[in-house]
């Protein structure tokens, strides 16, 4: 190739509701490790999701993986499992594992790892504007 | 090791057609991109350089001559332009925002001496982007 790895980034939007807690703490460690995020009927975010994939660029269409492909998979992984959900409730995988936003990016990877059409490079994920979360999975590479 | 980002914004042009594809095939493939006519974009352009700050001027390159930089190599052959037919380096190639960034960054590498360029990243939209990274060791 020409000494040259392109990605394709797409940024995706879903709502839903979490509340951090877990019964291996006591109520009151809890309060202290988890703040109002403990509170008892949990609460919302807007949450952004860019999603980056790596692959050889198609010569025949320029394109890494047809957006409409990507566009739809991460629909169906994603946006129709979290969106105007509860992640507690609603989401077998927070059950029993506390829904943070490194965690929510450790399962948004494993369920986009799963895209047949190029390989995932990254899931970064906006809590709010000032908070965001990374994870590369095994991809893990110096960045510099 | 420090990492310093120019941002700059064009508006261009494009249309995706393959004309090995039949009529019927690129409409398949390409949707909407591939109207006769074309559409535009203002693309936004993230050109990141990492390097150490030289240790009279505090800086890793003198951000003037990076701004020339992309006046001269971007700027003037990009904007207003429609790519598929006012950028050569984009002949013969569909002009999605991948095969933009990696023509942007082949432009910009060998230009690029004080410091190392670090990555290319080119917005479509918001919410579609295109990032390029040296391929090799470390990547």
């Amino acid at each position: 190739m020409t000494g040259v790895k392109v990605e394709l980034g797409r940024r995706y939007r879903f709502a839903a509701s979490h509340r951090l807690h877990t019964d291996r703490l006591s109520e009151e460690e809890n309060v202290r490790v988890f703040g109002k995020c403990a509170n008892p009927y949990g609460h919302g975010h807007n949450y952004v999701l860019e999603v980056s994939v790596s692959g050889d660029v198609d010569p025949a269409t320029g394109m890494i993986a047809n957006l409409a492909d990507l566009d739809s998979f991460v629909e169906r992984e994603v946006i129709e499992v979290f969106d105007h959900h509860s992640m507690n409730e609603d989401v077998a995988a927070f059950r029993d594992v506390v829904p943070t936003t490194e965690n929510l990016c450790i399962e948004i990877f494993k369920r986009l790892e799963r895209f047949p059409k190029a390989k995932l490079e990254r899931v970064r994920v906006q809590e709010t504007s000032n908070n965001s979360f990374e994870h590369e999975g095994e991809n893990e590479r110096e960045r510099l | 090791m420090v990492l310093i980002t120019r941002k700059i914004e064009f508006s261009a042009s494009h249309l995706y057609h393959n004309p090995a594809f039949s009529a019927e095939e690129n409409r398949r493939v390409f949707g909407k991109c591939n109207n006769p006519h074309g559409h535009g974009h203002n693309y936004t352009l993230e050109v990141t350089v990492a390097g150490e700050p030289d240790p009279v001027t505090g800086m890793v390159l003198d951000l003037k001559e990076l701004k020339e930089i992309l006046e001269r190599e971007v700027m003037q052959r990009m904007d207003h332009r429609f790519l598929n037919y006012e950028v050569a380096e984009l002949k013969g190639q569909i002009p999605t925002c991948e095969n933009i960034a990696r023509v942007i960054w082949q432009l910009l590498d060998p230009k690029i001496r004080q410091g190392r360029l670090h990555r290319v990243r080119l917005y479509e939209s918001a919410d579609l982007f295109a990032d390029c990274y040296r391929n090799g060791a470390g990547n």
